[in-house]
């Protein structure tokens, strides 16, 4: 097929473009005649169902731009194509049966999109969450966060493999095909970089649960567990940390408690039934449930057994806790248990006094939640919410209580207790610990200020 | 791609990451691709086939017994396969490759390869997210400590580390180990960690001997530390 100029720029990936020139030959053969039922690879892949009818009716849109014969019309969201809509559905057909390509896409009125997080640097950097819109536990894999600090590779399976070596009986090697020959588990878990929340240790700042709580998302995680390989491998005597190595730009490195390692730890190539997404680790990413985001290590190419951690950049510079005597906290690795309530929430307001449902998120690093609960005012008094099954341990656990606005200022919080018995703490206990410095693991009370205007706001209260 | 001048590379690139070892496996014996396939149309319905099972790269199958770990699944690495990879330095210093670099000519790599983007004084360029590489030396119990390689890195094997595998930015694990260990001689140099003549030299050993200004300033974790109460 002719490359297409128009399709070049870097706002089509190599799909879109694909897409792209492929409705251009279709249209270049209605035009010249040609019958669209001839032989084309234009018919293949995401194409199957395009006919003419749906080049006539208005087109697709692709990624943001809309092929009709050769005008543009408005954008469709990223993820989603512009169908024209009917003014009567039950009046005439449908569009056909796979003319997404055999791979579905959203509504084309569904508009949730990540949020790169204003870094300097675009190769290291982060896109959050947007909880806001979230429904029950599972974050759908196109809207889990990402961190990257190198960019993201795109890596081809048949070339990819991992490699276990260092205090072991017989050091191994395996394509991702073998991975997948082996016994495999499946679970769910939320992952959370510990950096969450980091821009609202001395002030509210940014406005929107995406902005305060989106670096945490939850999966279904299933690969291998870590220990099928390790017992594959044979761990020698004294073998305490384990390094898990990525093959991005940053070939990110960090270290991992053996026990951890044996415990519940999984060498995923799939997320939520499918295959990782690319910004997720395609094909290979280590999951440990319940640590912090940065250890489980994307794009896995290497584990070496040693006795002692390797104290790598991301384990020293980065992700370690500064602490008011100057005294920093290394291998914080456990999340502790946190909630936010999701709706309402911030930049948000209420049209009108009346019913609304709250509800929320809460998870802990520990285990299960017991329990969550809400206040509306600003924690004077605590009410139980009701918690959606199913509850995971080490997972998103969707919470639920019913409220009616009678039109008054109200300060919402939730506050979450895991199985251990851990109670969630508001900010100035956590502040009076650990002090302003320490940027990583703020687990407080969130709390959202309802004006009498039904305006809702980020506060510290 | 798969040819044995492959891993004869494997071999030579000891300190450089290439992922050449994958490509001996049986599965890199596939023509090279940038996309997948769609599957392929069977029988008189067309319809797609499935992914199926995939096949172990293990020479034999052997004795199965799963119970003990023996599934006849992957294959053993061997020490020139496990050598293209395994590129950390730890603070005892093992890992540290061969080769040494001075401060002399660790000041020409940062010039030409650091500077652009840390800033001529290793003062970083917040613009790019560029850190600030030395100062802030008495720093960490201030309201706004500066974090450095000099203030804050406990172990000079992380600084060996990281610029080996993640540094330059613009063009990572470019740097021989040579180079590195001069541009480790040169930011610790500077940093008043280790002597800033022109002739300070860094290797294995003496990379392992250096001693940080913070080596003593961390602790392990004592969570939970912060009682709430319902
Ligand atoms: C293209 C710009 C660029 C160039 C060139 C570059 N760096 Fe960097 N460097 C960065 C960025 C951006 C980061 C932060 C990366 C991150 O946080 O993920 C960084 C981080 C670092 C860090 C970690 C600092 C810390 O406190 O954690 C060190 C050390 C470093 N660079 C050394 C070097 C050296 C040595 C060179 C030259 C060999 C070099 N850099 C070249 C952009 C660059």
């Amino acid at each position: 097929m002719p490359k297409d100029k128009r399709f070049s720029g870097s706002r089509y990936g190599p799909a879109e473009r694909h897409m792209a020139e492929s409705l251009v030959e279709i249209e270049r053969r209605m035009l010249s005649g040609q019958s669209e039922e001839e032989d084309c690879d234009c018919k293949e892949g995401m194409f199957n169902g395009l006919t003419r009818r749906n080049i006539l009716t208005g087109g697709i849109a692709l990624g943001g731009a809309v092929f009709t014969a050769g005008q543009a019309a408005a954008d469709a969201p990223p993820g989603a194509f512009e169908y024209p809509v009917q003014p009567d559905p039950t009046k005439e057909q449908g569009r056909m049966i796979l003319d997404d390509g055999g791979y579905g896409s959203r509504s084309q009125f569904e508009n949730e999109l990540r949020w790169r997080y204003p870094t300097a640097s675009l190769d290291s950097s982060w896109s959050m969450t947007p909880l806001a819109s979230g429904h029950g536990i599972v974050t759908p894999s196109g809207l889990h966060f990402e961190r990257h600090h190198g960019g993201i590779p795109a890596i081809d399976p048949r070339t990819h493999e991992l490699i276990l070596h260092g205090m072991v009986d017989e050091p191994m090697r395996f394509t991702v095909d073998d991975l997948k020959r082996l016994p495999a588990v499946s679970r769910f878990c939320f992952i959370e970089c510990s950096g969450n929340g980091l821009t609202e240790w001395k002030e509210p700042t940014l406005r929107t649960v995406q902005g305060t709580h989106g670096l945490t998302s939850t999966s279904e995680w299933t690969g291998v567990r870590l220990s099928t390989l390790l017992e594959m491998v044979g761990l020698s005597d004294g073998a305490a940390w384990i390094l898990a190595e990525g093959s991005d730009a940053a070939v990110m490195t960090r270290s991992v408690p053996v026990d951890k390692a044996m415990d519940d730890a999984i060498v995923a190539y799939a997320q939520n039934g499918e295959a990782l997404r690319p910004e997720q680790g395609y094909p290979l990413r280590l999951v440990l449930p319940g640590f912090e985001g940065n250890t489980h290590i994307k794009w896995l190419r290497r584990l070496e057994v040693s006795d002692k951690p390797f104290m790598t950049r991301e384990e020293t510079s980065k992700y370690t806790d500064l602490m008011p005597d100057g005294t920093a906290r290394q291998f914080s690795l456990t999340m502790e248990a946190k909630s936010v309530i999701t709706f309402p929430s911030g930049a948000m307001k209420l049209p009108r006094p009346g019913f609304y449902e709250i509800t929320g998120l809460a998870w802990s690093g520990r285990g299960k939640i017991a329990r969550v609960e809400v206040s509306a005012d600003g924690g004077a008094t605590w009410q139980e919410a009701a918690l959606d099954g199913p509850v995971l341990p080490k997972c998103h656990t969707r919470f639920r209580l019913p409220w009616t606005w009678t039109g008054k200022e109200a300060v919402l919080q939730s506050r979450a207790v895991d199985e251990t018995g851990y109670v969630q703490p508001t900010l100035p206990e956590l502040v009076k610990v650990r002090g302003l410095k320490s940027v990583y693991h703020l687990n407080a009370i969130q709390s959202w200020h309802i004006a009498q205007d039904g305006e809702v706001t980020n506060v510290h209260a | 791609m798969s040819t044995p001048k492959t891993s004869l590379l494997c071999a030579a690139a000891l300190t450089v990451m290439v992922p050449c070892l994958a490509q001996e496996a049986w599965a890199g014996n596939e023509p090279s691709r940038t996309v997948a396939q769609l599957p392929e149309r069977i029988g008189k319905f067309e319809e797609r086939a499935p992914a199926g099972p995939t096949r172990s790269s293990a020479a034999k199958v052997g004795d199965i017994d799963p119970a003990k770990a023996h599934f006849g699944v992957g294959q053993p690495a061997t020490d020139m396969q496990i050598a293209g990879f395994n590129i950390d330095a730890m603070p005892d210093g093992r890992g540290l490759p061969p080769g040494q670099g001075s401060y002399a000519e660790g000041e020409e790599v940062f010039a030409e390869r650091c500077a652009a983007c840390h800033g001529a004084d290793l003062e970083g360029n917040k613009d790019i997210g560029a850190p600030k590489l030395i100062g802030g030396r008495g720093t960490l119990t201030d309201a706004k400590p500066v974090k450095t390689v000099e203030s804050y890195w406990p172990h000079a094997s992380t600084l060996f580390d990281y610029v080996h595998r993640a540094m330059p930015m613009d063009s990572p694990g470019s740097l021989s180990a040579d180079e590195v260990y001069a541009v480790s001689a040169y930011i610790l140099g500077r940093a008043d960690i280790i002597s800033d003549d022109p002739g300070t030299t860094l290797d294995a050993e003496s990379m392992a001997k250096v001693e940080m200004p913070n080596a003593d300033g961390f602790v392990s974790d004592p969570r939970p530390d912060v009682r709430n109460k319902e």
